[in-house]
């Protein structure tokens, strides 16, 4: 095969859906094997490793990142149906976390008022401009939630997406190290914090630990999108005007 | 299979009526996920399908944020100009999140007679 006929094919194949919905998924696919070969490593995250090698992919193609997504759409797509079956390992563990309604709501509490309050103040006090400051501050929140949230404090919904996401591959790859070493290892409080703090991909990895892990992720993540859903929009500008 | 993803797409529908007639802050999704709780609780369970098709995609949930992930080509300059603070904010927020919530339910939890399993 000649230069040109390899050009046209890659010229009409870039334009198609199918070619970026099918390596999104073969990277996934290479990525879930690296996993598994670092033995469930955390660090091993196949969401990082699968946005690193796509976004190498596209870079080196010069493919604009909307061509991509016109493919991956279909697999992001997903994300809402996936998010509906989480009912069901919250069913399965529906004795445990009722047993526990207490102690959740109250840590529920401190550990979402933590996270947005410190990432404002910490953002805001190095100096971040205000709309990256007002992305940050929802960043532990589902997707969805945070960019509205964003768009209501004065940030920019898609910089938000993007916090939100390297919050969940930091999350994923360090919390259970982290808790471990300050002695926290009980299912319960290692799926609730990574749900909290790291939303779905932290939800992703308490599912690699266990499906009790999991479920408690799962109630976290949802329990956190409404808690700042309420709570945040008028605890920052109560926050800004300490600071200043 | 089919029958699966139907009724999680109509739970997700469902969920998204509600967000838009009650502008509720919270995504259609995670509201269907409340009510597809409910409807277990009075079923009584899932049946084995739905079961099947939910582990699934559960099982692959890191996929699904992958997409959304690549669009993180598009904010490279931004990240770059203010890379030292958007750094240092969101991994000591998210450490000090991680934290006060795992050890707050941990000591809220401890004098409980061990927990199951």
């Amino acid at each position: 095969m000649n230069g040109d006929a390899m050009t046209e094919i890659w010229v009409y194949l870039s334009a198609q859906p199918l070619l970026w919905l099918t390596l999104t998924l073969a990277v996934y696919i290479l990525a879930i094997a690296l996993h598994r070969r670092a033995g469930g490593h955390p660090a091993a995250n196949p969401v990082l490793i699968s946005v690193s090698i796509l976004v190498a992919l596209l870079l080196l193609t010069g493919t604009p990142y909307q061509r991509y997504f016109d493919g991956a759409q279909f697999v992001h797509f997903l994300l809402g149906p996936t998010t509906v079956a989480l009912a069901i390992p919250l069913h399965s563990q529906l004795k445990r976390l009722v047993s526990m309604a207490g102690p959740l709501v109250i840590a529920l509490m401190i550990g979402s008022l933590t996270a947005g309050l410190s990432a404002y103040a910490i953002g805001s006090l190095l100096g971040a401009s205000a709309p990256t400051v007002a992305s940050l501050a929802p960043k532990s929140v589902t997707t969805p939630i945070a960019m509205g949230i964003a768009e209501r404090l004065g940030g920019l919904a898609s910089l938000t997406a993007v916090f939100v996401i390297l919050t969940g591959i930091f999350g994923a790859i360090f919390a259970d190290g982290i808790l471990k070493r300050v002695g926290v290892k009980d299912e319960a409080s290692v799926g609730f914090a990574l749900g909290l703090a790291s939303h779905g991909i932290g939800t992703a990895r308490a599912f690699q630990l266990s499906e009790q892990t999991g479920a408690f992720a799962a109630l976290a993540m949802g329990l956190n999108g409404l808690f700042t859903a309420i709570t945040l929009p008028w605890l920052l500008p109560l926050m800004a005007a300490i600071i200043r | 299979m089919i029958q699966a993803i139907a009724l999680l797409l109509a739970f997700q529908l469902a969920g998204e009526t509600l967000r838009v007639a009650l502008h509720l802050p919270v995504p259609g999704p995670v509201i269907g996920m409340a009510l597809l709780l409910v409807w277990l609780v009075l079923r009584g369970g899932p049946d084995d399908a739905l079961r099947g098709t939910s582990g699934t995609l559960l099982q692959h949930l890191s996929l699904m944020f992958v997409p959304a992930g690549t669009g993180v080509m598009l904010h490279a300059g931004r990240l770059a100009d203010e890379a030292w603070p958007i750094a240092v904010a969101l991994v000591a927020s998210t450490l000090l999140g991680l934290l006060a919530t795992g050890l707050s339910l941990h000591f809220l939890t401890r004098h409980r007679s061990g927990s199951p399993r």
